[in-house]
């Protein structure tokens, strides 16, 4: 008898539930109560989400697979695709932060490899709370050993992402982790269970107890006994699935399977029940055969196991021992649990008995589609209402600005990362955009993880908007063009109404952003539940952009290249404060309204950019973001051999703290040789894009002068210190 | 120069070294299966670097009982010349073939950085293209890389000439601060007695073509292809 204390363990409603019991004709039992629940939570389901990502421009040329699938798939010619996909795992990485941020890798990696593609490369955007906390500090050292532990072990290099801090995150950590692909484009699998009578293979770890009801978790809000929860978390094998992946890729190379899907989110119950409903077949499986690592399991414990490591297979009965034999190879086994059959029906069969027996079409298409109450939008702060006051010493905020964590060196994170194996990586962590070549081609790729999740909260519109157009601009410094884009919506709970309107405004955002620059939404993930006895985070989306670049000679570093070097701007000065990562750290201050962004002019400057980049002019390009100009000329000048410093020169009409500070968008700062200066200003002028000489390279010093005065000269090095030692100095104690 | 690079269940540098060897270094290269019994004629045996088994256990401490170990180990008692790359060095060391061991990190952490080797010993077969106290950029990726012997071995080692490469900063002196692992007497690298068997915790592969930052691995390659 199901009650409602069963109803509420599940996260499921009284109405959801009068619906499973009209679509299945009968009361649900409780293995059947556990499969519902797990595939109609909002994580499976998307179901207050999906009306307004529909929205989103999925459409373009080279997409070969929008959204839906396990990742998105893009064409970029000579016979190959990528497969890229972003998805969060905030939830367990706050309950354990180590296996919590490692089966995050795992679980991405396993979306691209079902795909038939060669994971390349991993990002991680990640969203921690103040690093005074000792918990904080103890939740990012845990994700970040987690990560490295898993990324590095499977040999797939992490060459980049971003880290933020924030209040708001302290009880609600962000972990978003990407994964790029490459795959032949004849040889893309699908999660299909064609063929009636075609085998269903099981491989992969066995399954136990851990991470049951994961997705339903991810899928509430946390109050005060998050504690309990641990055991929900799953543990990740990294070498497990290293093997797994060389014998998915084998069997898939050799032609001998007809469908794959990873065991994620609701594993075996979300690949038994979606194999099927993509074919409009049905699946029928015995559970006795479910490889098993602890006795005693019911079906409901092995349908809602979230245990690691383990995918479905369908393939052909005469196909089936070679399937084995690549298995074996690679030490794994690959036993047959059940078998494609004819009709909307998954069936399962425990110790003789049928445990589930439901049409396919209810559990994966037909939970209930929200539109939940949307708040009306807040109204906008208006600009600048709160007057900021100058500060006397900029090169005291100057400083303060170097050493703030979320603009600090990250490189105490990345250095734990390989981000060097698979020898592809062309720039490493740190610089706009991750760049790695394609082997046998002089082609490369380029991706960038960004979001600002104060500009969201201040205007979710315009801080979503933002965060596509920074990715793209990241990308423009290297010289990519973008090709595609992937968003991890990290929000609060969707039945406040003040959350539905965040969400709904970001998602206008993303689609005038994509649609300005031309590129396609080909899948993505929504965390919604980001909420800590009570409070919500601030929205944050993330935006993964990927981009190609043709010739990998002609990539465009950060790093300052040459004494008396010009230094340009492209992009014009206006004096932005509000959201700034000035205001935070000099004032205290989380108000006023993030920069304005004019998404054709972004355009113009990025093609300004990419021209020139492809033309071979650049010695240098990096973008202008948090910190604005000074921060950006010092990360430059970081990125440059030999300490190479500069001499900017300013002119006033706005205020020193804006001009040095301000976060302006749609700027970029570059560097070219004197000669090629001319060009590059006819080449801005003729897209209409504002473009002047700022100063020159050379020295070992930061020196910005403004009107006359000069409120920053910092020698390079000391600069330097400041800045590389910022995060280190918060875990030193414990490692010297 | 037809060489082969061992693949063990976790490896994951394999990929890379045979690319390096084959496309960038112009040589004849295949992969080896561990579970085989056939070192397939090859002039020189690599063991990668990657997680074998998972470095579960110990790093190495399970792939040394791979069936393919036996005829490797045969191979460099006959003189046969084997390069051990990070895993590859861990996995020499509970073979024996290389004495000492490796302990975890001093800061406890993986560690992915480029660093600055000092070639301490231009006589190696390993080394003989490169000027001793040069010095080469060349990148680490471990989290056992700490380099243990016991007093007497480790004087032996020093004695005889077999460390390879140490440690260094860009002036090229061994300081405690260029010691990125914790390694004694700051050894990055090693040769047996014999010099026929080299580890090295750094990457030469990843050091191999100038796109990627550095080539200075190269040298290595090329004092092994010039041997035979």
């Amino acid at each position: 008898m199901i009650d409602q204390r069963i109803l509420d363990t599940h996260n499921l409603t009284r109405g959801e539930f009068d619906l499973i019991v009209s679509l299945i004709g009968r009361e649900p039992n409780l293995t059947e109560i556990g499969v519902f629940s797990a595939m109609w939570s909002e994580h499976c389901s998307y179901k207050s989400s999906k009306i307004y990502l529909k929205g989103l421009p999925t459409r373009g040329r080279a997409v070969v697979q929008g959204p839906g699938e396990n990742a998105g798939i893009i064409d970029i010619g000579g016979g190959k695709v990528i497969v890229f996909k972003i998805e969060s795992h905030n939830h367990p990485s706050f309950i354990e932060p180590f296996q919590g941020a490692a089966t995050g890798v795992g679980g991405i990696l396993r979306d691209i490899f079902t795909m038939g593609a060669r994971p390349i490369a991993l990002l991680d955007s990640l969203r921690f709370g103040p690093l005074e906390s000792p918990r904080n500090r103890s939740i990012m050292e845990g994700v970040v050993s987690g990560i490295s532990s898993y990324g590095n072990s499977i040999g797939v290099p992490t060459v980049g992402g971003e880290v933020y801090f924030g209040e708001n995150y302290a009880l609600n950590p962000l972990v978003n982790v990407f994964c790029l692909g490459l795959a032949d484009k004849d040889k893309i699998f699908y999660a299909k269970a064609e063929g009636i009578g075609n085998a269903v293979l099981y491989v992969g770890s066995k399954t136990g107890r851990d991470g049951i009801h994961g997705a339903t978790m991810a899928s509430a809000e946390f109050g005060k006994e998050t504690e309990h929860k641990r055991p929900n978390v799953q543990v990740g094998d990294p070498f497990k699935e290293k093997l797994l992946v060389e014998a998915c890729l084998e069997v898939m190379d050799r032609g001998v399977i007809v469908g794959i899907q990873d065991m994620g989110a609701a594993g075996l119950t979300c690949s038994t029940a979606e194999m099927p409903a993509k074919s409009g077949t049905g699946l029928e499986i015995d559970l006795d055969l479910v490889p098993q690592r602890e006795e005693g399991m019911t079906p409901y414990e092995i349908l809602l196991s979230e245990s690691q490591e383990r995918m479905l297979i369908v393939a052909r009965p005469d196909k089936v021992a070679e399937v084995r034999e690549i298995f074996s190879k690679w030490d794994l086994d690959a036993v047959e649990i059940g078998r494609v059959i004819e009709g909307d029906r998954m069936k399962v069969r425990f110790h003789g008995q049928v445990v589930v027996d439901v049409p396919v079409s209810a559990v994966v298409d037909l939970c209930p589609m929200y539109r939940r109450p949307v708040a009306e939008p807040a109204p906008l702060e208006p600009r600048n209402v709160r007057p900021v006051p100058s500060p006397g010493d900029l090169a005291a905020v100057f400083r303060k600005l170097l050493g703030s964590p979320t603009i600090a060196s990250k490189e105490w994170v990345f250095r734990q990362y390989d981000h060097m194996v698979q020898t592809n990586t062309v720039l490493l962590p740190g610089a706009d955009a991750a760049v790695l070549r394609i082997k046998g081609t002089t082609r490369a790729l380029a991706v960038s993880l960004d979001g600002n999740s104060l500009y969201a909260q201040l205007d979710p519109k315009t801080g979503a908007a933002i965060a596509v157009a920074e990715a793209c601009r990241n990308l423009a410094c290297v010289g990519a063009r973008p090709v595609g884009v992937t968003n991890c919506l990290n929000f609060g709970s969707p039945e406040k109404p003040g959350v539905m309107a965040q969400f709904k405004a970001a998602i206008d955002g993303i689609t005038e952003a994509c649609l300005a620059f031309e590129i396609p939404v080909t899948g993505g993930n929504v965390s919604f539940y980001n909420d800590t006895e009570g409070a919500s985070i601030y929205p944050t989306p993330v935006l993964g952009v990927v981009g190609l670049i043709e010739d990998v000679g002609r990539v465009v570093t950060p790093g300052f290249k040459g004494e008396g070097d010009a230094v340009v701007l492209l992009g014009r000065m206006t004096p932005e404060l509000g959201g700034s990562e000035y205001l935070k750290v000099a004032h205290g201050r989380e108000d006023g309204l993030p920069p304005a962004i004019n998404l054709a002019g972004e355009r113009a400057v990025q093609e300004t950019c990419l021209e020139a980049a492809e033309a071979g002019m650049l010695a240098s390009a990096h973008d202008l973001s948090e910190g604005g100009l000074a921060v950006a000329a010092a990360e430059c000048a970081f990125a440059a051999p030999g300490r190479l410093g500069c001499r900017l020169e300013l002119e006033g009409g706005i205020r020193a703290d804006a001009l040095l500070f301000g976060e302006a968008q749609s700027r970029i700062l570059v560097t070219v040789e004197p000669a090629l200066l001319p060009a590059l200003l006819d080449l801005a002028a003729k897209r209409g894009v504002a473009a002047s000489r700022i100063g020159t390279i050379g020295g070992h010093r930061i020196r910005i002068a403004v009107a006359g005065a000069v409120p920053v000269d910092l020698p390079v090095e000391e600069a330097r210190t400041i800045w590389s030692g910022a995060i280190p100095a918060y875990f030193e104690a414990k490692e010297s | 120069m037809k060489f082969g690079v061992v693949v063990f269940p976790g490896s994951n540098c394999d990929a890379d070294t045979l690319y390096a060897f084959r496309e960038v270094m112009g040589q004849p290269a295949v992969s080896l299966w561990h579970k085989d019994h056939d070192l397939a004629g090859v002039d020189c045996v690599v063991l990668p670097g990657g997680f074998s088994y998972g470095d579960y256990l110990r790093s190495g401490a399970i792939a040394r009982f791979s069936p393919l170990m036996r005829d490797v180990r045969e191979f460099a008692d006959k003189g046969g010349l084997v390069l051990g790359i990070c895993n590859g060095f861990q996995v020499l060391l509970e073979l024996g073939l290389l004495p000492g061991a490796m302990l975890r990190n001093k800061h406890l952490k993986f560690l992915c950085r480029p660093v600055t080797l000092r070639v301490e010993n231009d006589r190696t077969r390993f080394t003989r293209r490169a000027r001793k106290e040069r010095l080469l950029s060349i990148p680490i990726a471990h989290f056992d890389g700490n380099y243990y012997a016991p007093p007497e071995t480790l004087r032996e080692i020093e004695d005889r000439g077999q460390v390879a490469f140490r440690y260094v900063d860009a002036d090229g002196r061994a300081t405690p601060e260029a010691n990125v692992n914790g390694s004694l007497n700051n050894i990055a690298g090693l040769v047996n007695a014999r010099g026929n068997v080299l580890g090295m915790m750094p990457h030469p592969e990843r050091a191999a073509e100038r796109l990627l930052g550095s080539e200075d691995g190269r040298v290595i390659f090329e004092s092994m292809i010039s041997t035979l």
